[in-house]
C-alpha cells in the first residue's frame, strides 16, 4: 500500500471531490423540485384550497363535511367480462364509504354547496382493495390538474378573474350548465356520483379498455330549490340520510361505460357520446350510516389511485394528480387529528 | 494472509444497492414533488425497489457476519477510522430502517401495501394517525440524512482513491486495480 506523496499538488483532487459532491447534492434538489419554484406540486395544490381563513384542521382539505357509511357491494358476475379484479366475480363485498359536500369547511351549510360526493372502499378476499372518489356532477369541471390550480386560484378573485379563467377553459362552461341548471335534491340517496376519470379494466384475455364508473340512485330523485334545503337547516342531509338509512338499507347501481376507440379518456370534463356500451355490474346497499368523529371511514384516504388487480390508471392525468393531493391531505390532517376530537362533546350535533 | 478487498459476493451486493439506494432517495424525492401522471408508476416502483433493498441488506448483513472486511490501513489516522466506523452503522442502519418506516407509514395509513406485479404485502402496524405522522416524518428527514450521508461517504471514497491512494477506495471499487498505476 503506498503512502500520500507530499509531492501531489492535492488540489486538483479536491477540487474534483468537490465538484463531484456538488453536482450531486444539485442534482438531488432539482429532483426535489427546490429549483423550480414554477413545479405544480401537492402542496401548492393541497394549500390554494384553503379558504382565506385557512384550512379547517384536522379535516379533510377538501369535501370536508362528511358522513361514514357501511354497507356491502352486491356484484352481478357482469363485470367479469371487463375486468380480473375479483369484485365483479359474483358475490358481496364489503363496503366503506363516505357521503361528503365539496367544500374545504366541514361546517358549511348544506344548501351553500353546489357538488356532493361519495368516498367509496370494496375490498375482496383476495385482499385487494378499490378506493374511488366520486361526484355528482356529470362532468368535471376542468380539463387538467393544472387547470384546476387555475380554477381554484381564480374563483376567490371575483367575476373578472373568472372571466378571464373560462377564456383560457372555455371546457368549464358545460360543467357550470350543470352547476346552474341541474335539479338539487334533498338527499344523498337520490344523488348519482359519477367516477369521471377514465381507467383501464382488463378482461382475462389480457385485453385492456378505457371506462368510466357511476353511481345510479335506486331512489327517484325529488327535486328542491336551495333555499327550500336552507330551510331545513344546515345540516340536513346527514340527518336526512342517517334516518333514511336506519329505516332502510339505500341502492345504487353501479353502471360501467366503455370507451370506443377515439373517445377522450384523457379529459374527463368531455362526457363520451351517447349510445355507449355500458354494463351494469352490481348494486352499492348502505346499510349504516355513522357520524365521521369516531367513524370508519375518518382514517381513510379515498385516493383514487388504490385500484384492484384488473383495474389501471389510463392516460387520464387526474387520479395520479389526485392520488398526490390526496396524500398531502392525509398526511396534515393526521398530524393535527387532535383538532378534530373523535370523540365528539356531548349533544353537539355536528363536529 | 489479510485480504484487502472485499469478496466479490460483497462488492456486487455493494454497487447494486448504491444505485437501488439512490434511485430510491431520488424518485423519493421526485414523487412527492409532483401531481404528474408519473406519480402513480413511481410510488409503486418506490415500494417494490425499497422491498428489494430491505431483503438485499439483510443478505448482505450475513455476508458481511460470514465474510468479514478487509482492515483499514495502518496509516489512517484514527479520527478517519472512527468516522469510517460510525459511518458505516449509520449507513447500515438506515439501510434497515427506512424500508420499515416506509412500510409502517403506510400501514398507519390504512394504505394497501401494493408492489409491482400487484404483490401485496400485510400491513405490519394498524392505522394511527399519530403512528403515521410520526413515521412519515422519520421516514422523510432520515431520507435526507441519507443522502447527505451518501454525499459524505462518495466524498470519502474519493479522497481515499485520489488524495490518500491507500487501497481502501480498490477494496471495494467494482473492478480490480491496475497495480501501480500511481507512481
Amino acid at each position: 500500500m503506498s503512502r500520500p506523496s507530499p509531492s501531489r499538488n492535492p488540489f486538483i483532487p479536491l477540487a474534483v471531490i468537490a465538484l463531484v459532491v456538488a453536482g450531486s447534492a444539485a442534482a438531488f434538489a432539482y429532483t426535489a423540485g427546490w429549483l423550480s419554484p414554477q413545479r405544480l406540486t401537492p402542496t401548492k395544490v393541497v394549500a390554494a384550497l384553503a379558504p382565506p381563513g385557512g384550512p379547517a384542521l384536522g379535516h379533510r382539505r377538501n369535501h370536508a363535511k362528511g358522513i361514514c357509511f357501511t354497507g356491502e357491494f352486491q356484484s352481478n358476475g357482469n363485470g367479469a367480462a371487463l375486468s380480473t379484479a375479483q369484485v365483479f366475480t359474483p358475490g358481496t363485498y364489503p363496503v366503506l364509504g363516505r357521503f361528503n359536500l365539496a367544500t374545504p369547511n366541514p361546517n358549511a351549510a348544506d344548501a351553500t354547496v353546489r357538488v356532493r360526493g361519495m368516498g367509496l372502499q370494496i375490498t375482496t378476499p383476495d385482499g385487494d382493495v378499490w378506493r374511488s372518489a366520486m361526484i355528482d356532477a356529470p362532468v368535471f369541471a376542468v380539463s387538467t390538474p393544472q387547470a384546476f390550480y387555475e380554477l381554484l386560484q381564480s374563483a376567490p378573485k371575483g367575476a373578472e378573474a373568472m372571466k378571464a379563467f373560462i377564456g383560457r377553459h372555455p371546457e368549464f362552461t358545460a360543467f357550470a350548465g350543470w352547476a346552474g341548471t341541474a335539479p338539487w335534491t334533498s338527499s344523498y340517496a337520490e344523488d348519482p356520483f359519477n367516477g369521471l376519470n377514465s381507467f383501464l379494466f382488463t378482461d382475462s384475455a389480457g385485453t385492456s379498455r378505457a371506462v368510466r364508473w357511476s353511481l345510479r340512485p335506486e331512489a327517484t330523485p325529488v327535486p328542491i330549490a336551495p333555499d327550500e334545503l336552507a330551510k331545513r337547516g344546515p345540516n340536513y342531509l346527514e340527518q336526512e340520510i342517517a334516518q333514511r338509512v336506519a329505516g332502510a338499507p339505500q341502492r345504487w347501481t353501479m353502471v360501467v361505460t366503455v370507451a370506443e376507440p377515439g373517445d377522450n379518456t384523457a379529459d374527463p370534463s368531455k362526457a363520451w357520446p351517447q349510445g355507449r356500451r355500458t354494463v351494469e355490474v352490481g348494486t352499492l346497499v348502505v346499510k349504516q350510516v355513522e357520524a365521521e368523529a369516531n367513524g370508519p371511514c375518518r382514517d381513510i384516504n379515498f385516493d383514487p389511485a388504490i385500484l384492484p388487480r384488473g383495474i389501471r390508471v389510463s392516460d387520464d392525468p387526474f387520479p395520479a394528480a389526485r392520488s398526490a393531493a390526496y396524500a398531502r391531505s392525509y398526511d396534515q390532517r393526521t398530524a393535527e387529528s387532535k383538532y378534530y376530537p373523535r370523540t365528539p362533546v356531548t349533544g353537539g350535533a355536528k363536529p | 494472509m489479510t485480504r484487502t478487498r472485499f469478496t466479490g459476493v460483497q462488492r456486487l451486493i455493494h454497487w447494486t444497492m448504491a444505485v437501488g439506494i439512490v434511485a430510491m432517495l431520488f424518485i423519493g424525492v421526485g414523487m412527492i414533488s409532483t401531481i404528474a401522471p408519473d406519480y402513480v408508476p413511481l410510488i409503486t416502483l418506490h415500494r417494490t425497489l425499497g422491498a428489494a433493498l430491505f431483503l438485499l441488506v439483510l443478505v448482505r448483513i450475513c455476508v458481511r457476519l460470514f465474510q468479514g472486511a478487509p482492515p483499514l490501513p495502518a496509516s489512517l489516522p484514527p479520527v478517519m477510522r472512527l468516522g469510517a466506523k460510525l459511518s458505516h452503522w449509520a449507513l447500515y442502519g438506515l439501510m434497515i430502517v427506512m424500508p420499515l418506516l416506509g412500510w409502517g407509514m403506510m400501514s398507519a395509513a390504512a394504505y394497501p401495501v401494493v408492489l409491482f406485479g400487484g404483490i401485496r404485502l400485510p400491513p405490519i402496524l394498524p392505522q394511527s394517525d399519530a403512528l403515521h405522522t410520526l413515521l412519515w416524518a422519520a421516514h422523510r428527514w432520515l431520507a435526507f440524512a441519507f443522502f447527505a450521508l451518501i454525499l459524505l461517504h462518495l466524498a470519502a471514497a474519493l479522497f481515499h482513491a485520489l488524495v490518500r491512494r491507500d487501497g481502501v477506495f480498490e477494496a471495494m471499487a467494482p473492478l480490480p486495480r491496475r497495480d501501480n498505476e500511481a507512481a
